[in-house]
């Protein structure tokens, strides 16, 4: 389960524990299916309760940066603890300009 | 360099044993006081190469994967993770960043590199159609 608020067309996801691929895939569905229904003008994903994640976090951000993109609004990754910084710094996501 | 401790896993090669697999092997680690750091970087990067072995290995059908682990008295942890899956074709390939051949998954291409980022050193060994063998080392250093 995911809590999420939606409030000035902000749909603000808090994700939690540990994103990998197992986990990933149920992560991508719901925050999908919430994308479709509001039609929101910003994602933002919150990476303040997270205490592991590899690649597929990545691919949940890249892909997530791609489901926004095509409804035209925007995404944001904030509050990404240290210790996922490195993963983070690999990946390229800074490049997209999502980080905050 | 003589092996002090071993350990041997074999599980089915389910998604939800990702993190089983990831928890099994820090915990065996942990004799030798890696840094909470040191502990993550192992964990991400067998992460990787068991989801590797799930995803790619073993795509067309389920199969055990395999953990082979040694402590070895210079204080170098050693992982093989190893699948009697499809294999890899090209491995050079499969090793360059953003390369993937589940773009569906949102598989970001990222599981070699980051391997290499977390671990001294990562080698490849695969026969297509016989499996893949990934050989993690990392050095645990010695906090005085």
């Amino acid at each position: 389960m995911l809590n999420t608020t939606y409030s000035d067309d902000v749909l603000t996801v808090y994700l939690n524990g540990e994103i990998d691929h197992n986990r990933a895939a149920g992560i991508r569905t719901s925050i999908d299916s919430q994308l479709n229904a509001l039609r929101p003008k910003r994602l933002e994903l919150d990476f303040s309760k997270v205490s592991f994640m590899d690649s597929s976090g990545i691919g949940l951000i890249m892909g997530r940066y791609r489901s926004i993109g095509l409804i035209g609004g925007e995404l944001k990754v904030r509050n990404v603890p240290e210790n996922l910084e490195r993963i983070i710094e690999l990946s390229g996501v800074r490049a997209l300009g999502v980080l905050r | 360099m003589n092996t002090t401790n071993e350990m041997h896993l074999r599980f089915l090669s389910k998604s939800t044993n990702e993190g089983f697999a990831r928890s099994v092997v820090a915990a065996f680690v942990l004799e030798l006081d890696p840094t909470i750091s040191e502990l993550a970087d192992i964990k991400t990067a067998v992460s990787e190469a068991v989801t590797n072995s799930i995803v790619h290995g073993y795509r067309r059908g389920s199969g055990t994967v395999y953990i082979d682990m040694k402590i070895t008295d210079s204080r170098k942890v050693i992982i093989k993770v190893r699948d009697k899956g499809a294999g890899i074709e090209d491995v050079e390939q499969a090793m360059k960043p953003l390369f993937t051949t589940a773009r569906e998954e949102e598989r970001a291409g990222l599981g070699f590199a980051v391997m290499q980022s977390f671990m001294d050193n990562v080698r490849v060994s695969s026969t297509p159609g016989k499996g893949t063998v990934v050989t993690l080392e990392k050095q645990i250093v010695q906090l005085k």
